[in-house]
């Protein structure tokens, strides 16, 4: 072990924010409450410091004379501006929130947008790449699901068809995720033992 | 303590211990070997090809915070990301890490420190490798896209939490023609990364990666000790719904 302080602070928090999770004793819920506290503000420093290193990124393009210098500067440029401006009127001023959600709103609905399209190509372009019987089903069952969710035919003047297939996706998605929960577990139990560290230990 | 807190904490203890009892097991009688699986044999292959052509290896985290209960993913991306900056530590490109949270990025950056660090290439290190390119998953998404054209990236690991914007990055990653691993923990990423990803990997096998990619004695013996709490969870739904249906539960 390489910097043995730091993973056994690591691992000493992360017992304590768990058995305050199990074990209902006041001043380990305080302990843990406080440092839960401490985390919030971490993280939120931390996305300062993302932020930084993304501009960091971006300046770094603009001074390489890179070919997509001028979308870094407006970057660059958009951020300063919104940072102060934050800075002045604070992020609660109505005028403020109006102009940030008015630019991102449309920018991400656009997105979204684009997305649909990509979705149904990603869906053609499935039976090209792999075309087998889960590909097919997969097809299919997307189709099904769409015609029963866009309300266009009667389906609902068979209650008996439509719960049973409404009920197979939930069976289906149950079974990953227990999968799923059971992965998370190992991952966090390989934390708190120490063998696996996400920071430099 | 309620009862379910204690056989939450009972749980903990159990599969802590097993996991354990099986990285001893294991070190006393070897594993046979585990179960093929494509995707990482092409991602290992990937890395392979990247060092040797000077491409570049992206892995994408996804936009987890760390502190929600999808951090899971998030955690196990960078353990992929440093067995990754490991087995690529003698290509001239390092590869370049992005993520959608500032603590994140902090944790990726440090990844890719203690990956070199380890090797002793700690010159490889550059902290704009590992970045935020958006706070919010479309923004995220956005950043990202121009790396795939900005960076020569010839393989991508998709390795996090996700949501419906795993498609933009996945369609791009295809028209670059550079091969792409994903898997998330996110239902709706799962069913999107099954159509548009070259190499899927769908449910839990999202938390078999590090283990394939050879993370360590630990990961190898959690992964037993999940199949083996899959097995138990199979026989109680089993039993239960038998008892349910004679009328004892």
């Amino acid at each position: 072990m390489r910097a043995p302080v730091s993973a056994a602070i690591a691992i000493g928090v992360g017992l304590v924010i768990l058995l305050g999770y199990f074990i209902p004793v006041p001043t380990l819920q305080n302990v843990r409450t406080t440092l839960l506290d401490w985390a919030v503000i971490l993280a939120a420093v931390a996305a300062w410091v993302g932020a930084a290193n993304l501009i960091l990124v971006h300046v770094s393009r603009v001074r390489s004379q890179h070919e997509s210098a001028a979308f870094s500067l407006v970057v660059i440029v958009a951020f300063v501006l919104t940072v102060l401006v934050g800075v002045v009127l604070t992020p609660a001023n109505a005028q403020f929130q109006h102009v940030v959600t008015s630019i991102q709103m449309p920018v991400e609905a656009s997105l979204m947008a684009m997305l649909a399209f990509t979705l149904v190509y990603a869906a053609v372009r499935l039976l090209r790449r792999r075309a087998n019987l889960l590909s097919i089903l997969f097809i299919v069952a997307a189709v099904i699901f769409l015609i029963l969710d866009s309300g266009l035919l009667p389906f609902e003047n068979v209650p008996v068809l439509v719960s049973g297939l409404v009920r197979l996706p939930i069976a289906g998605s149950r079974g990953i995720l227990l999968g799923v929960a059971l992965g998370s577990l190992a991952t966090g139990i390989r934390i708190l033992l120490g063998a696996d560290r996400p920071y430099s230990g | 303590m309620d009862l379910s807190g204690i056989a939450g904490l009972i749980i903990v203890i159990v599969f802590a211990g097993l996991m354990v009892f099986f990285v001893v097991w294991n070190r006393r009688f070897p594993p046979r070997g585990m179960r093929p699986i494509q995707a990482i044999h092409r991602l290992r292959r990937a890395i392979g090809l990247a060092v040797e052509d000077g491409s570049r290896l992206h892995i994408s985290l996804g936009s987890a915070s760390l502190n929600t209960y999808q951090s899971a993913s998030a955690l196990l991306g960078l353990s992929v990301l440093g067995r990754i900056a490991e087995a690529s530590s003698i290509s001239d490109r390092p590869p370049v890490a992005t993520s959608g949270d500032g603590a994140l990025a902090v944790l990726s950056q440090d990844t890719l420190r203690s990956a070199y660090d380890k090797v002793n290439a700690l010159d490889l290190y550059d902290p704009t490798r590992g970045r935020v390119t958006g706070l919010t998953p479309f923004s995220y998404v956005a950043g990202a896209l121009p790396v795939f054209s900005d960076e020569q990236i010839s393989a991508n690991a998709l390795v996090g939490n996700f949501g419906p914007e795993l498609a933009l990055l996945l369609d791009t990653a295809d028209k670059a023609g550079a091969f792409t691993l994903a898997a998330s923990d996110s239902l709706t990423a799962q069913g999107i990364l099954f159509a548009a990803a070259e190499e899927p990997l769908i449910g839990e096998e999202l938390f078999a990666i590090s283990a394939y990619l050879g993370a360590g004695a630990f990961h190898t013996a959690s992964l037993r000790v999940q199949d083996y709490a899959r097995w138990a969870l199979i026989a109680g739904l089993v039993l239960g719904s038998i008892l349910k249906l004679v009328g004892v539960l």
